[in-house]
């Protein structure tokens, strides 16, 4: 166990390695210069030298990389080139929506596609079964800014049951009020990922309904969906498990298109903005949080997955 | 395998016939928007604007009165475009990372697959992302975005494949034949590992097009004047607090498309295999893994 945490450590900090220099060499592919970006066309020559300055662009490319980095490892993602605020700051705060969506669109997720991927299995070639194994093949193919738009315009502007858009300029303040935007969002994200996570529980358990021991347990009196349940779902589980990191990976990139649609102040949302703006320090920020937390969640998860299955812990003895 | 057996064996499934049906109508679709569009789609009359659906206007019009059907019709072509450009991409850096990965010097064969699986983390929307900041948004940044974010995929499930299938005893037994890496390459593993590249390919356009119409709707896919169904969306979106209704139809075909190119993917792996073939009707419910990418957008 040892051994693979740390080899899966290693590949993370090597993931994060390639992750920043990466990002830094494809915003530096920049055509032109960034400082008469910013300057605009309208800068004078010596505006435009001394922004070059005064944001390190006139030093060697390596030595703005290992700035840029060395700040990474002390947590300082550096100023913004718009604002000139310090955009660690503003990233923290945008998370405070990114991460309660993300989380709320995963339990949406797995409510989803767990319990119905069992169901669609137990009833494998009966029509709920295959009605159930058609409905996430469809769902699984639903451009995710779709599926918000058909839920905005049947729970917002049809039923009148939920906020359309927008999210408490107070924050959290008045935690009801935050969550209550969050719910059709989280919802369109849980549905289209619940129905991937659906297609992959249902085979998973179609796999264990054709294992000896389910049969064995049948044999012996069980009903097939109770050996299934008894029996199979902790191997069901175990598969589910080690999907999850695509899926959480997927499901925070769900989450920048999202936050757009329903104008969610998140980390996704100012991604966007500050692309259309040029702002490189902040737009390398942002990229940078969001490699780590996919890469992170790969990380938690394949070591988890390792941890609960029995057969990989015999191997690490 | 005949080839007119293979043919055979993907059409008679029902996801196989789907898939190749709804591919080939897009695909004649964007052929003749080429040269015929029922109405010009950037043609604005604010007179009919809001058009329910009618036979002039058989999805209705949007808020400056352009014709919706005319519009869908004519964004046949850009998807055509970007998805098959984004397959060649992806195909490119996928088959070249799996040939580093598994027929070069130890060391460089090992420094490739963990570069691989390194990169394999990365989520096309976010290289998409980064493109954007430097070039700004296009239809090439998002072809090149999906071309490196699924080529690595490729190479991931090409690399392993190629792996299994030079260990065979058949593979063997042909060295000890005395046949060349060439002759081996050619006569025995790319016909083995064909089937697992079509899906990957199909399943690579699938994302594309799901990543056209992700970057478009945030304004850093096709460019105002390109005709395309995610730009559909996200015009259409601002009005939907009163318009709900104008969004199915650019959803329904992006959905459609994806769908048939997913379940293409499913049953060409299908076909292929020589364990599923059964003299009676296949039946939709085969109980393997699907081949749904997990990260799109």
């Amino acid at each position: 166990m040892t051994r693979f945490v740390v080899g899966r450590l290693l590949l993370f900090v090597g993931g994060l390695a390639v992750a920043s220099v990466l990002i830094f060499v494809t915003l530096r592919l920049l055509p032109g210069d960034v400082a008469q970006a910013i300057a605009g066309t309208t800068g004078s020559p010596e505006q435009v030298a001394a922004l070059r300055r005064q944001l390190g662009l006139d030093r060697a490319v390596v030595l703005q990389y290992l700035d840029w980095a060395g700040g990474l490892l002390r947590l300082d993602l550096g100023e913004s080139l718009v604002t000139g605020t310090p955009v660690v700051d503003e990233v923290l705060d945008k998370l405070t929506v990114t991460l309660p969506l993300a989380g709320l669109s995963l339990v949406f997720g797995l409510l989803i596609g767990i319990p119905l991927g069992v169901t669609s299995a137990l009833r494998r070639g009966r029509a709920s079964g295959v009605a159930l194994g058609t409905t996430a093949q469809v769902l699984a193919a639903v451009p995710v800014v779709w599926a918000g738009m058909l839920l905005i315009g049947v729970f917002a502007v049809t039923l009148r049951l939920l906020p359309t858009q927008g999210f408490p300029a107070d924050g959290w303040s008045e935690p009801g009020r935050a969550l209550r935007s969050l719910v059709l969002p989280a919802l369109t994200i849980g549905i289209v990922e619940g129905a991937v996570l659906l297609r992959f529980t249902r085979s998973a358990a179609l796999g264990a309904l054709d294992q000896d021991y389910v049969r064995t347990a049948a044999a012996n009196g069980m009903t097939r969906s109770r050996a299934l349940v008894r029996h199979g779902l902790p191997n069901v589980m175990l598969s589910v498990v080690s999907i999850l990191g695509l899926q959480v990976a997927g499901l925070i990139v769900s989450a920048v298109v999202i936050e757009q649609l329903f104008t969610l102040p998140g980390l996704g949302r100012m991604l966007v903005t500050d692309v259309g703006r040029r702002d490189l320090t902040k737009v390398q920020g942002e990229l940078m949080t969001l490699t780590t937390l996919v890469l992170f969640i790969g990380l938690v998860i394949d070591v988890v997955h390792r941890r609960l299955d029995p057969r990989l812990r015999e191997v690490d003895r | 395998m005949r080839r007119g057996s293979f043919a055979r064996e993907l059409l008679r499934r029902p996801q196989g016939a789907f898939g190749v049906g709804w591919l080939a109508l897009v695909v004649v679709a964007a052929v003749v928007s080429r040269f015929w569009i029922p109405l010009d789609p950037f043609d604005t009359d604010p007179y009919s604007a809001w058009l329910t659906p009618s036979l002039a206007h058989p999805f209705g019009t949007d808020s400056v009165g352009r014709d919706i059907f005319s519009y869908v019709f004519a964004a046949t072509g850009t998807t055509v475009v970007v998805a098959v450009a984004s397959g060649v991409v992806a195909t490119v850096v996928g088959v070249g990372l799996a040939a580093l990965g598994s027929l070069t010097a130890r060391w460089v064969r090992e420094s490739v697959a963990v570069l691989i699986d390194v990169l394999v983390a990365f989520p096309t929307l976010l290289i998409a992302m980064a493109l954007a900041a430097a070039f700004g948004g296009s239809l090439t940044v998002v072809v090149v975005a999906v071309g490196i974010g699924y080529g690595v995929t490729i190479a991931r499930v090409s690399r392993s494949e190629i792996r299994q299938v030079a260990r065979t005893d058949y593979v063997l037994a042909a060295r000890a034949d005395g046949l060349g890496t060439a002759s081996v390459l050619r006569r025995h593993v790319l016909p083995n590992i064909a089937p697992v590249f079509v899906v990957q390919l199909s399943l690579s356009m699938a994302t594309s097009v799901l990543a056209e119409a992700g970057l478009s709707f945030l304004g850093y896919g096709a460019p105002a004047d390109t005709a395309s169904w995610g730009r559909l969306l996200s015009d259409l979106q601002k009005f939907i607090g009163v318009h709900p209704g104008s969004v199915v139809w650019p959803g329904l075909a992006i959905t459609l498309t994806v769908l048939a190119l997913n379940l293409l993917g499913d049953a060409v792996r299908d076909a292929s295999d020589p364990r599923l073939r059964t003299t009676r009707r296949p039946t939709t419910d085969t109980h393997r893994l699907p081949t749904t990418p997990g990260v799109v957008s």
